[in-house]
């Protein structure tokens, strides 16, 4: 059906008018503050200078950005593979429980991902809280005593370990029930030809379900990787990037150079430079996407 | 002995899922004296209710109830309906610049939301709309508004088109028809769709905390929550309860529609 006429044009009218005064005015705005001097002065006063390349040049040149950069390599790699092995493991799971247990679990990772982030997280302090948490009462209860009245948040590894654990939780549920309703399309007699071929368990998910979800597989890693990436409330409600900047990612740090040193030229520059790195990142992927 | 040991699993995976949030609401119920003791139970053995009495008396616990409730449910409808028009036009109209929009509404999915907090600031102080649960509600719509028309989209193009042509055959407008036939059969999209936005809204932490500076009244659930942490630090229960409160609505309402939307919420999703 080939319309000659205005209505498509008129349809889309609302969204392209919000996207532009909301998101594209907004991004190219970031983009030119991120080349000003503009800092507490210039937000209230406005007229803010051009400083050229100044802002990149000062960032490249710190050793905190790099370390930042890394860490958020580190903790996108990390969170990443975690929810995509472990959603799969659920996945494959869900697929071959029985009706009852299938539907229970999967209204568990329902209520999960329901779970709003700022609740969840304040869970998780009360859960790994030093003295009444009711996980040093496990530990300690299984035997390991060293847990007792152990302070997670005193200790940058111990923070960061609990926030990959708590972004875990809250990830799985999404992608978990996202392959399985990519398994349950999988027709039966498929699985059924590569057993007769005497495939074992593992050359079947190899050879037959990857292959088949390789798709769906590269979209939900390319959306992990930008939410993890992009992940903030958490760590902010939960460590506000420290202790001593153990958990401080690449959003965090912006917010932290924007909202506490009022570098505002200063954090457009680290958000740019998160965009340019995400970007490179899934640029293969991103492709692939576009075309289909 | 495999079926065993696949239950066992199953049902590992099941508590390690839904203790948290377990923890949370046993936690809200429990006398002080129980949270504090040195064995935790796992059981209410006498609930009480000081906790969410602690909470919802807790200063402007209405007021940021109502503006979260209230900017919420206004993105989510303007999203819907301004995504409904845009995702009719992608998936059944043809028009010069349709792949452009297409990719472009696909982008922005991606849009580096922490990277707009200042700008957005800019415009929203200029145009005096600092403090104003206006403000809010119209970032959170053009936060969830790109998923909404790629997950709306998914769902109108799997209705196949000669229903529709069957029913304007019968002598109904486009419009009728679409009323009549599309819309029921999208009913499931529209609820997986408003359900992700009310998620994203309800949950959003960052723009409240630079939007609304001067007028606390103007704030909503998600700051109230993470300030009661604070100020509660040490009232376990008190927290608890308040967090519980907080997720109550995202919870009831993930689980009433859930039934309803099935997997093809992650369907209509992945398609997109």
């Amino acid at each position: 059906m080939r319309t000659r006429s205005l209505w498509p044009y008129l349809l889309i009218a609302p969204t392209v008018a919000g996207g532009a005064f909301l998101l594209l005015y907004p991004l190219l705005k970031a983009a030119v503050i991120s080349f000003q001097h503009f800092r507490m002065g210039e937000l209230i006063r406005g007229g803010a200078a051009f400083a050229g390349l100044d802002n990149y040049a000062e960032l490249l040149a710190g050793e905190e950005f790099w370390q930042v950069l890394w860490r958020t390599v580190v903790w996108t790699a990390i969170n990443v593979v975690l929810i995509v092995v472990l959603s799969t493991g659920v996945a494959l799971m869900l697929v071959r429980l029985r009706r009852g247990l299938r539907l229970a679990l999967m209204s568990a990772l329902a209520l999960a991902w329901a779970t709003p982030i700022v609740a969840a997280t304040t869970v998780f302090q009360w859960l790994f809280q030093s003295e009444l948490g009711v996980v040093n009462w496990l530990l300690v209860t299984l035997g390991f005593d060293s847990f007792r009245g152990y302070t997670w948040f005193a200790n940058g590894t111990a923070t960061f370990a609990v926030l990959v654990i708590l972004v875990v939780w809250q990830s799985v549920p999404f992608a978990a029930l996202t392959l399985y309703a990519g398994l349950t399309t999988i027709p039966a007699e498929l699985y059924e030809s590569a057993r007769i071929d005497g495939g074992t368990g593992w050359q079947v998910f190899w050879k037959v379900t990857l292959p088949i979800l390789r798709q769906l597989f590269a979209l939900i890693t390319s959306l992990e990787v930008i939410w993890v990436a992009k992940c903030f409330p958490q760590i902010w409600v939960l460590s506000q990037g420290g202790p001593d900047g153990a958990t401080t990612t690449l959003p965090v740090y912006a917010f932290k150079i924007a909202r506490v040193l009022h570098r505002y030229d200063l954090g457009s520059a680290v958000a740019m430079l998160t965009v340019v790195v995400l970007a490179v990142a899934l640029v293969s992927n991103l492709r692939r996407m576009v075309r289909q | 002995m495999k079926r065993l040991t696949l239950n066992a699993a199953a049902m590992a995976v099941l508590i390690m899922t839904i203790f948290p949030v377990y923890w949370m609401f046993l936690t809200a119920f429990k006398p002080t004296r129980d949270i504090q003791a040195a064995t935790p139970t796992f059981w209410p053995a006498d609930p009480t209710l000081e906790h969410f009495a602690t909470a919802v008396n807790a200063p402007g616990f209405w007021t940021y109830w109502r503006n979260s409730l209230v900017v919420t449910v206004a993105a989510v409808l303007i999203a819907l309906v301004v995504a409904l028009l845009a995702a009719f036009a992608a998936a059944r109209m043809r028009w010069r610049g349709r792949g452009a929009f297409v990719v472009a509404v696909f982008a922005a999915q991606m849009a580096p939301w922490e990277a707009l907090l200042v700008p957005v600031f800019i415009i929203a102080r200029d145009t005096e709309l600092l403090d104003s649960l206006a403000m809010l509600t119209g970032v959170y719509f053009m936060i969830t508004l790109p998923f909404t028309i790629v997950t709306l989209r998914g769902f109108l193009a799997a209705i196949p088109l000669e229903l529709e042509e069957a029913a304007q055959v019968d002598g109904c407008s486009r419009m009728v028809a679409f009323r009549r036939v599309v819309f029921p059969l999208l009913a499931p999209g529209l609820m997986a769709t408003s359900l992700f936005g009310f998620i994203t809204a309800w949950n959003e932490f960052a723009f409240v905390n630079v939007l609304i500076i001067k007028d606390q009244d103007k704030r909503t659930l998600p700051v109230w929550l993470s300030s009661f942490s604070d100020v509660f630090g040490t009232d376990w229960g008190a927290t608890m309860a308040a967090a519980s409160l907080f997720a109550l609505p995202a919870l009831l309402l993930f689980l009433f529609l859930q039934r309803r939307v099935g997997t093809g919420m992650t369907a209509g999703a992945v398609k997109g």
